[in-house]
């Protein structure tokens, strides 16, 4: 994986079950480890503020074995999501089970890659099916335009 | 989403070469001739032919054929589709590291005023 020039968020599909996010943080690495590990933290920005959903609760027990436990309030009801870290290696691997889906269980890898005061960040989705990965992208409503297609092209890596 | 998940990876095998990727983006900005493909990227028409039937085969290109002239242009609404769903997925991760960097920015900064 090339490191990115600026902080854009790239993504990549690797394989039919495999979604790569890379991004680039003007931070060293131990920093942004804290940003992933500590709950105080983490609930500030894990939801993409579009969502327009608050963050009832936030636990996580980070270590090997280690279960989070994330709830959403969601027009009067809740979502959860939770699962079990498997890696914890401070500051540069953290991987962990999504256990609330149905269709099995996919396992996030998280790389924190340091170099020059600047971590790069690699963001790997292992689904267990194909179905389950073209799932994920659809939680959003779809762009409609074609617009889109040089950014597309640029983030799959032309050059 | 159904209707678009079959030739999914027909489409990413496509997409998987720079030079091809060259000649959507290309054909996202205008349509052109293959003959006119070939001059771009500095390739034999065969060459550039063959790029092209991956990309029809894909459902990528259109390409029509008016007198001697082959126009390809960007065609069929999967690309488009595929595009979006990308794109979906990556702003959702844009927006998320936008809020981690304004958390690690914090971070730093708090480190940065301990240490003086």
């Amino acid at each position: 994986m090339e490191v990115n020039q600026q902080n854009e968020t790239k993504v990549e599909r690797k394989s039919d079950l495999e979604l790569v996010v890379t991004h680039t943080v003007d931070a060293p690495a131990r920093l942004v480890w804290e940003a992933w590990t500590k709950p105080e933290l983490f609930r500030q920005w894990w939801v993409p503020k579009s969502y327009g959903l608050n963050l009832a609760s936030c636990e996580m027990n980070v270590r090997v074995g280690g279960q989070y436990r994330l709830a959403f309030l969601h027009e009067g009801s809740t979502m959860e999501f939770f699962g079990t870290y498997l890696e914890v290696t401070p500051p540069s691997r953290l991987v962990w089970t999504n256990d609330e889906g149905d269709a099995g269980q996919t396992v996030t890898t998280v790389t924190f890659s340091e170099s020059g005061g600047k971590t790069l960040l690699t963001v790997s989705n292992l689904y267990p099916s194909k179905e389950a990965l073209e799932a994920d992208g659809s939680t959003v409503a779809l762009p409609e335009s074609l617009d889109q297609l040089d950014e597309l092209l640029a983030g799959m890596g032309a050059k | 989403m159904v209707q678009h998940v079959q030739g999914f990876d027909t489409t990413f095998g496509a997409i998987a070469d720079a030079t091809r990727r060259g000649v959507l983006e290309q054909l996202g900005r205008a349509d052109a001739s293959i003959t006119a493909l070939a001059k771009r990227f500095h390739m034999s028409l065969t060459g550039m032919k063959k790029h092209v039937s991956v990309l029809e085969r894909a459902g990528l290109v259109r390409t029509e054929k008016v007198g001697r002239v082959r126009t390809c242009r960007l065609g069929g609404r999967r690309l488009e589709e595929e595009a979006a769903w990308i794109e979906s997925y990556r702003r959702i991760w844009a927006e998320r590291f936008e809020g981690m960097d304004r958390v690690v920015e914090e971070l730093k900064q708090k480190e940065k005023s301990n240490g003086s």
